[in-house]
């Protein structure tokens, strides 16, 4: 192994400039003329918009511009789009209501933008945008997803009737009926799935230049995916043709999924540097991230669950409302789809499964992927149903999961997917083993000595990464092919550039990526640099997100290594008269195997570049590119296990213990994941007794708008996590990794709740389990035990 | 935050006369209910003037049967000082549980007691440990100072230079966070004094802002222990509801905090 090569604890090498401060965000860059840009925005959830009297704050100080969105409609900016078409099951396509950027007549969700100032500063912009007259006339409002469906009710937009999106399914549903019909026992539940704010530290940012000279214009975004934003811009928002805009995202401070998709903002941004000739920049502040950035999560499902006399799964049968908000979102459609559904299966071998999704509109922000993206709410009903079942039938969690795993690879799922590999048994015995489970006993003993409750919960989850065959994902409605493109640049010296379609936004790709390079090729990582973020230096490329940039961005890269290593083999081969079969490369060396003929890695460079003396019919330079589109998703698997202690007084939770056990298949760099794990355990955390954002059901007025009110994860809320992982190597990759972003959000939720529910010993209850939640349901808990007793 | 003009005063007097000069002032000493209010552009001042540099608002001193600290004086400085540790250690383990690192050294006591947020820790302080509030122009006693919800018994410029707390027998908090916030959704401040009196302050649960919970202080008196509150509760209408624990959650929490605090005496604790 090269010394920081696959599996080394490499420090990574970009932290130098986050933690000094020197890291460039989109909010840094400052272009000659900038101005300033504030957004006049809704304060209802619904109205209608009358006329928009912008006079005075057109004579503000400092102000330059007030744009409308029917200035916008008018100029043929389009709306904004979802890019998978998911199909109802009668055939019908998605219901999918109009949404401009800047609204002309509706609006639809509090913080919805109608119209901008560009000013001198930002002060002046927002002082402007304050008296910008709008005519609101409001409108009724719905935010429960589940009230939201039918005609009786407030009706977000004429294109879907009942306010529904689609009404969705998969799997045999006579099949499963008749197996729960016929089960031994039937598990039944209904779950809640909490609507969560994305929060990255970074607020989204936007800052366009229009060059009238050369038609041209440059958009700085804070975005995961900057050539499918360029892509989308230019294709379906017409605001700048695709060979004239460049789109640049830099460093970027965090994104969790949110910052996927294109938003009005930007959109607007380049629709004004044109319409007024200014360079024009938009940096949200916190109060607009949480007001609109797209959300995550927001389910609400019915489970059955049936099992036959030897505890076995006969049939699982799932029935969810997806709330999507008041748009749809760039990826929105697949979510609480192809992302969940297919994910029922968990690690667990069932003949049969049928599960039907109804997409919602609401009066809410609009909702789309967030960390993990469908699959935390397909772990979370699987997971829950699987603990409970096996309180209901008298089972040890552990054992009711070993009867069901599934233990022979590849293994076809009813819903779709096609599991590679897997040892589930591996990663449930690791993390029984580091959790103690065997004494738990004890130790709950010893709490209730001390007057605490302990309670102790399991989750065994699988998810997909490495979104994903191309061919596939079109045929089911994508709107993109999901590969991802890398060019591998040697230079003259040996020193080498990595041009990815993958952009990192925390991941650490800059070390990650440069520690494949130093494994294949010998050289050390300070001499590979890794460029991503920019449509006019890097090739076209799907981005990061759904922890795809291991198995599909590392595996172009691994692939355009692959020619690099042959020319390079075949040019030395030819410069130093020996085979190329017979050439190795490592340690900065090209050598002959077996003797002492070698050359430094920069000499064969040099000559390539020089071509004094190449190969007869080979072209000079060394630099090759790759398309990889991947073969199958990944499913990289693992088990937590949460230990609590209640305060039964109080309800409060705290989290003694949690041990992950996963299987990410072969880790580049055993450190960056771990941290990738510990946070996404935090954000899983979060999710089960934190977060929860709340809409009041009447005004739809966002009342969990600032930290004061939504609750984070910090520090002092969670234990030193135990974390391990298991190996089985991926074969869908040449590199045998699965992926690693999204798993501790994902599996972490049904384990905090299953120990708190044990705890308390009542299962009703729901995300997040704040403190009163759990007194309330220890009382439940308690009135329903006496009252039996009676 | 809408623009404005930031003014440094040397001394209480210049303080003043400044804030009398603007048409809307406000002071300024650790900003943390101010800066935020004004940044959603919630509030707007056309002065802002800040009292962090006034040197006869600093200082600590123990005289007699009391504590008399400056309303200068940040949460941590009142924690870290050893004055207050062995006079009031609850009090120093107070100031040392509010908020977080950032928080108490921004924070002062003048600025917490003139807020009078209903969440605050210091009010439960106060009027537990039967404090003078000590400004420019007067003394006024705690019981007459906190009046409601974000309301004092304190002129419109007048200046909290002070707080005088008496030294009690035995003293103890014990509060329980708000997990988005992390100001107290109920704090109970238990103190016994010398002369045999027993103050029982409540902050961050009540509907009228910190409030004195006299039946415990009764049942205190004769018994000064835990099993001396049993059954005791306060009245749920009382208390406030939102969307982290309704009245009667937080009338729940209240009684447990009062026998924590008893079980804490000398000290501070702190859930979540």
């Amino acid at each position: 192994m090269a010394q920081d090569g696959i599996g080394a604890r490499v420090a990574r090498k970009e932290d130098k400039r986050f933690i000094t401060g020197k890291g460039r965000y989109v909010d840094d860059m400052r272009v000659a003329g900038m101005k300033h840009v504030a957004f006049v925005r809704s304060p209802y959830a619904h109205a209608k918009v009358g006329g928009i009297n912008s006079e005075q704050a057109r004579n503000m100080p400092g102000v330059l511009a007030v744009l409308t969105g029917s200035e916008l409609v008018a100029d043929g900016i389009g709306n904004l789009i979802c890019g998978w078409m998911v199909h109802s099951k009668d055939g019908t396509p998605m219901n999918m209501g109009a949404w401009p950027a800047l609204a002309p007549e509706v609006v639809r969700f509090v913080g919805q933008a109608v119209a901008m100032v560009i000013a001198e500063t930002r002060a002046e912009a927002r002082d402007a945008a304050d008296v910008v007259a709008v005519e609101w006339e409001e409108l009724p409002a719905i935010t429960d997803p589940a009230k939201a469906l039918g005609e009786g009710v407030p009706q977000l937009h004429p294109e879907a009737k009942g306010n529904l999106i689609y009404d969705w399914e998969i799997g045999d549903k006579a099949a499963a009926d008749k197996a729960l019909s016929e089960a031994a026992h039937v598990t039944r539940m209904e779950i809640v799935n909490n609507r969560l704010v994305p929060n990255a530290m970074e607020p989204r940012a936007a800052l366009a230049q229009y060059d009238a000279a050369e038609d041209h214009f440059t958009l700085w975004t804070t975005s995961q995916n900057p050539h499918v934003a360029r892509l989308v811009l230019s294709a379906f928002y017409n605001v700048a043709p695709e060979h004239k805009l460049r789109v640049i995202a830099p460093d970027v401070g965090g994104g969790f999924g949110s910052k996927i998709f294109i938003y009005p903002e930007e959109v607007a941004c380049l629709w004004a540097a044109r319409k007024t000739g200014l360079a024009v920049k938009w940096t949200g502040d916190r109060s607009e991230a949480f007001l609109t950035d797209a959300h995550g999560r927001d389910h609400v499902t019915v489970a059955e669950m049936a099992f036959d006399a030897n505890n076995r799964i006969t049939a699982f049968k799932i029935d969810t409302i997806a709330n999507f908000g008041a748009y749809m979102s760039l990826f929105s459609s697949s979510v609480p789809t192809y992302l969940y559904a297919t994910l029922l299966s968990g690690q667990y071998d069932i003949p049969t499964i049928h599960c039907n999704v109804r997409g919602v509109y609401t009066n809410t922000a609009p909702v789309d992927a967030y960390r993990g993206a469908g699959r935390p709410e397909a772990t979370y009903v699987v997971e829950r149903m699987m603990e409970t079942a096996a309180r209901e039938l008298g089972v040890a969690p552990p054992e009711l999961r070993r009867t069901n795993f599934i233990r022979e690879f590849p293994h076809q799922t009813p819903v779709i997917m096609n599991y590679d590999a897997g040892d589930y048994e591996a990663s449930l015995s690791a993390a029984l083993s580091a959790s103690d489970y065997a004494g738990f006993g004890e130790r709950k003993a010893e709490a209730a000595r001390r007057g605490k409750l302990r309670g102790i919960g399991l989750s065994c989850y699988i998810e997909a990464c490495g979104i994903a065959p191309s061919q596939a994902v079109g045929s089911l409605g994508a709107g993109v092919g999901l590969w991802e493109s890398a060019e591998v640049r040697v230079n003259p010296v040996g020193t080498i550039e990595v041009l990815t379609g993958s952009h990192s936004h925390g991941q650490g790709h800059e070390t990650t990526f440069a520690q494949l390079v130093a494994e294949r090729l010998g050289v050390p990582i300070d001499n590979v640099s890794i460029v991503h973020g920019d449509t006019d230096k890097v090739q076209f490329g799907m981005g990061t997100y759904g922890s795809r940039s291991g198995a599909v961005g590392m595996s172009a890269i691994s692939k355009a290594i692959d020619k690099v290593e042959a020319k390079a083999k075949k040019l030395a081969a030819h410069l130093l008269e020996a085979a190329e079969g017979d050439i190795e490369i490592a340690d900065g060396e090209v050598r002959v195997a077996g003797t002492d003929k070698k050359l430094g890695w920069h000499e064969v460079c040099l000559a390539a570049y020089t071509a004094h003396n190449l190969p007869e019919g080979m072209e000079p330079g060394l630099k090759e590119g790759s398309f990889y589109d991947p073969a199958n998703f990944t499913f990289p698997a693992g088990a937590y296990v949460c230990e609590v202690e209640v305060d039964p007084d109080t309800g409060h939770t705290e989290i003694i213990q949690f041990v992950a056990a996963d299987d990410f298949g072969r880790i580049i760099n055993p450190m960056i994941v771990e941290g990738q794990v510990h946070g996404g355990i935090a954000q899983g955390v979060g999710q089960a007794i934190l977060e929860g954002c709340i809409y009041d059901p009447e005004s739809g007025q966002l009342i969990t708008a600032s930290y004061n009110d939504y609750a984070m994860p910090r520090a002092h809320d969670l234990p030193s996590f135990k974390v391990s992982t298991t190996e089985t190597i991926c074969p869908s990759n040449p590199i045998g990794m699965k992926g690693c972003g999204e798993a501790g959000a994902i599996g972490t939720p049904p384990a905090v709740i299953n120990a708190i529910t044990d705890a308390i010993d009542n299962n009703d209850l729901s995300m997040p389990a704040t403190p009163e939640k759990v007194w309330r349901a220890l009382r439940a808990g308690a009135t329903a035990m006496r009252q039996a007793a009676e | 935050m809408y623009s404005l003009t930031y003014k440094r005063a040397d001394s209480v007097e210049e303080a003043r006369r400044l804030f009398q000069e603007a048409s809307d002032a406000a002071y300024l000493a650790g900003g943390h209910t101010l800066l935020p209010t004004m940044k959603q552009r919630l509030a707007a001042h056309d002065v802002l003037v800040d009292l962090t540099r006034i040197g006869s608002m600093k200082g600590i001193s123990v005289e007699g049967d009391r504590v008399r600290i400056g309303g200068g004086m940040t949460h941590a400085e009142v924690a870290g000082s050893s004055e207050v540790q062995r006079a009031i250690p609850s009090l120093a383990a107070l100031a040392g549980s509010i908020g977080d690192a950032q928080v108490r050294h921004r924070g002062t006591l003048g600025g917490s007691i003139a807020n009078d947020d209903p969440a605050a820790d210091y009010p439960a302080a106060a009027l537990a440990l039967a404090a003078t509030i000590m400004t420019d122009s007067r003394e006024i006693a705690a019981d007459d100072f906190f009046t409601a919800l974000y309301e004092t018994a304190l002129e419109e410029s007048e200046i909290v230079t002070g707080v005088s707390f008496a030294i009690p027998e035995t003293a103890g908090y014990a509060k329980f966070r708000n997990p988005a916030s992390r100001y107290p959704m109920a704090g109970v401040f238990v103190a016994r004094h010398r002369d045999g009196s027993v103050r029982v302050a409540v902050t961050g649960a009540g509907n009228e802002g910190v409030f004195r919970w006299q039946a415990a202080e009764s049942a205190l008196a004769g018994d000064f222990s835990a099993n001396a509150l049993e059954g005791l509760s306060v009245d749920p209408d009382l208390m406030m509801g939102d969307i982290h624990g309704s009245a009667e959650y937080r009338a729940n929490l209240v009684a447990v905090m009062a026998r924590r605090a008893l079980a804490n005496l000398g000290s501070a604790e702190a859930i979540i």
